[in-house]
């Protein structure tokens, strides 16, 4: 409570009996300023939640805010049946696409950080510049180049270009964290003899644990929520939940199926929340050491 | 064993060959080949038969483009300070010795986890004249209550400020309160033994030392501004009419709707222009930071 505490002679004040003017006019200014912000956070989670369970003559006539009169699991059973062949396309890209941008995002950040081969940092820095460059600059070409490699629309073209847009982060992250190593460490194992995918292997993998799943974090909700990749390059056969769920919700003919559409939105945001709630302060962690991408 | 000795010695050279592949292959290769086609006559399909600056003239002729590019400042200039102010706001507040405090932050920053398919439906909905707030509102007896702003022609850029805004502001807010916890506490003592007011305090003295966090978070809103996408396919889908068309859905549409790939280049070498020069400013002051740095080594 350091700056809203009130003016007092604070020298004279023993500790104790200033926390206990909990409730001055400021406190309570600050919380109902973060409580109804927090209203304003939860809406429409709330919104998504309630109606999901609502059958559809109770949404048509009732309070969007309302609990449901009588819950039904209909809508989930129905979004399930829309979108999971999108979940399940989605596992297929993300896997893929987190564990090769990693494996690639470490070797960059490693030979970067220790070996410094000349010319690697005017390569980092393009491919940095690059993570600011609108996917539009570069998707057409991409599709050019991959209809002529007869690849164009298929699982592989999909993780390609997971690879190629998130290549920029992963490597920024795993070079400022082997920033911090203390390069003793690595000359002591060059004297050793180590080459350089021993070391590698030996040394600097085991010790990045705490890295890969910040960078395992970022990737997986980053390709969980691409849309515009998906769309383009996926192929029909392939196209990932997100996707399906638009396709779901904005192309239905004749009455829209709230209820439905909201199981199916909750559905598709799993993933990333249940990472989100699971690994906590790693998910802030990781923002904020890749807070260099857009 | 020259063989060998020599693979020790590139080795890595070797291992940066796929960063290489990327950087010269799709980000500079890609861009130049965009140039390219924007000074062609490309269509369905990209053509060698060069037309100069043709495909420009007939952006900045297009109704679409231009609406586009207003639709994109407006929102631009919103997003931006909206989410700023919200999210200091929010970092000032959660840093008063709360109760709960982990509890809020996850609360705010929990949209930032899900994609804006996932939650413009839901955004849709709350906005939706009849159904949504207007309707709830209308519902508790202010039958006069008019929300509308989604099938606005004049409004509607303003829902997708909401409803971004409500994605983001969270992640300025965990920024912002990283900045604020390397701030020295012995200031706000100071401070208060000066009696300077808290806001004063906030304003005058706190915010200027937070320079970095609000560079970083300037450069992050304003590369998702210029992307902007998912939030109006997933909300407004440009409409009512054209009226919340922005350059990235143009550039789309023209691309694999319309088939007009010389215009759709046209417009992403536009976008990349403002691109250029809020990046340009940050890779000068990284250099002279890092030349600064080597310098004192």
């Amino acid at each position: 409570m350091r700056a809203v505490a009130p003016p007092m002679p604070i020298a004279n004040a023993p500790a104790a009996t200033r926390r206990k003017r909990l409730f001055t006019p400021a406190r309570i200014g600050v919380y109902a300023f973060l409580f109804s912000a927090a209203l304003f956070f939860l809406l429409p989670l709330y919104v998504m939640i309630i109606t999901s369970f609502k059958p559809m003559d109770e949404i048509r006539m009732g309070n969007v805010f309302a609990l449901p009169g009588s819950a039904t699991l209909e809508p989930w059973r129905a979004a399930w049946g829309a979108v999971s062949q999108g979940f399940w396309n989605s596992v297929a890209i993300a896997v893929p696409s987190t564990v090769i941008p990693i494996l690639l995002g470490a070797v960059n950040g490693y030979a970067l950080s220790f070996w410094r081969p000349r010319g690697a940092n005017l390569l980092f820095g393009v491919l940095l510049a690059g993570a600011f460059i609108p996917v539009q600059v570069m998707i057409y070409p991409l599709v050019w180049m991959m209809a002529h490699a007869g690849v164009f629309g298929s699982l592989p073209a999909i993780v390609v270009v997971h690879v190629i847009f998130g290549m920029p982060l992963m490597t920024l992250l795993f070079r400022n964290y082997y920033a911090s190593v203390p390069h003793e460490l690595f000359q002591a194992a060059r004297i050793d003899g180590g080459g350089f995918w021993r070391i590698f292997i030996q040394v600097m993998l085991p010790m990045s644990l705490p890295i890969v799943v910040v960078a395992a974090i970022m990737q997986v909700t980053g390709v969980w929520n691409d849309y515009i990749l998906g769309l383009v390059f996926a192929g029909r056969e392939n196209l990932p939940m997100t996707v399906q769920l638009n396709n779901v919700i904005n192309t239905t003919t004749g009455t829209r199926l709230y209820n439905v559409n909201m199981a199916a939105t909750i559905l598709t945001a799993a993933v990333p929340l249940a990472i989100y709630f699971i690994s906590g302060r790693w998910f802030v962690r990781g923002i904020a050491a890749g807070a260099v991408k857009g | 064993m020259l063989a060998q000795r020599l693979h020790v010695r590139f080795a890595p050279h070797l291992a940066l060959v796929p960063m290489a592949l990327v950087v010269l292959g799709a980000y500079i290769g890609g861009a130049l080949w965009t140039l390219r086609t924007s000074f062609t006559a490309s269509r369905t399909f990209p053509s060698d038969n060069f037309i100069g600056a043709a495909q420009y003239v007939r952006l900045f002729d297009n109704e679409r483009w231009l609406l586009s590019l207003h639709n994109l400042a407006v929102y631009g200039v919103a997003f931006i300070l909206a989410c700023m102010v919200i999210g200091f706001l929010l970092a000032v507040f959660i840093d008063q010795n709360v109760k709960g405090e982990g509890v809020l932050r996850t609360v705010f920053l929990y949209p930032y986890a899900m994609s804006f398919i996932a939650t413009g439906l839901v955004w849709q909905w709350l906005l939706a004249p009849g159904s949504g707030i207007e309707g709830a509102v209308r519902q508790m007896g202010f039958d006069g209550f008019s929300f509308d702003w989604i099938v606005h022609q004049d409004l509607v850029i303003y829902t997708v400020v909401i409803a971004t805004v409500w994605q983001a502001s969270g992640l300025v807010m965990a920024l912002m309160l990283a900045g604020l916890r390397g701030i020295d506490p012995e200031i706000y003592k100071a401070a208060r033994l000066d009696g300077i007011p808290a806001w004063r305090v906030y304003l005058q003295i706190v915010l200027p030392m937070l320079g970095p966090s609000v560079a970083t978070v300037f450069l992050l809103l304003s590369t998702a501004v210029v992307k902007l996408f998912d939030a109006v396919v997933a909300m407004t889908q440009g409409g009512p009419g054209i009226a919340s068309e922005v350059p990235a859905k143009f550039i789309m549409d023209h691309l694999f709707l319309r088939s007009n790939i010389g215009l759709a280049s046209a417009g992403a070498v536009t976008l990349l222009i403002p691109v250029l020069a809020l990046l340009a400013p940050y890779a000068y002051a990284r250099s002279r930071r890092a030349r600064l740095a080597g310098g004192h080594a």
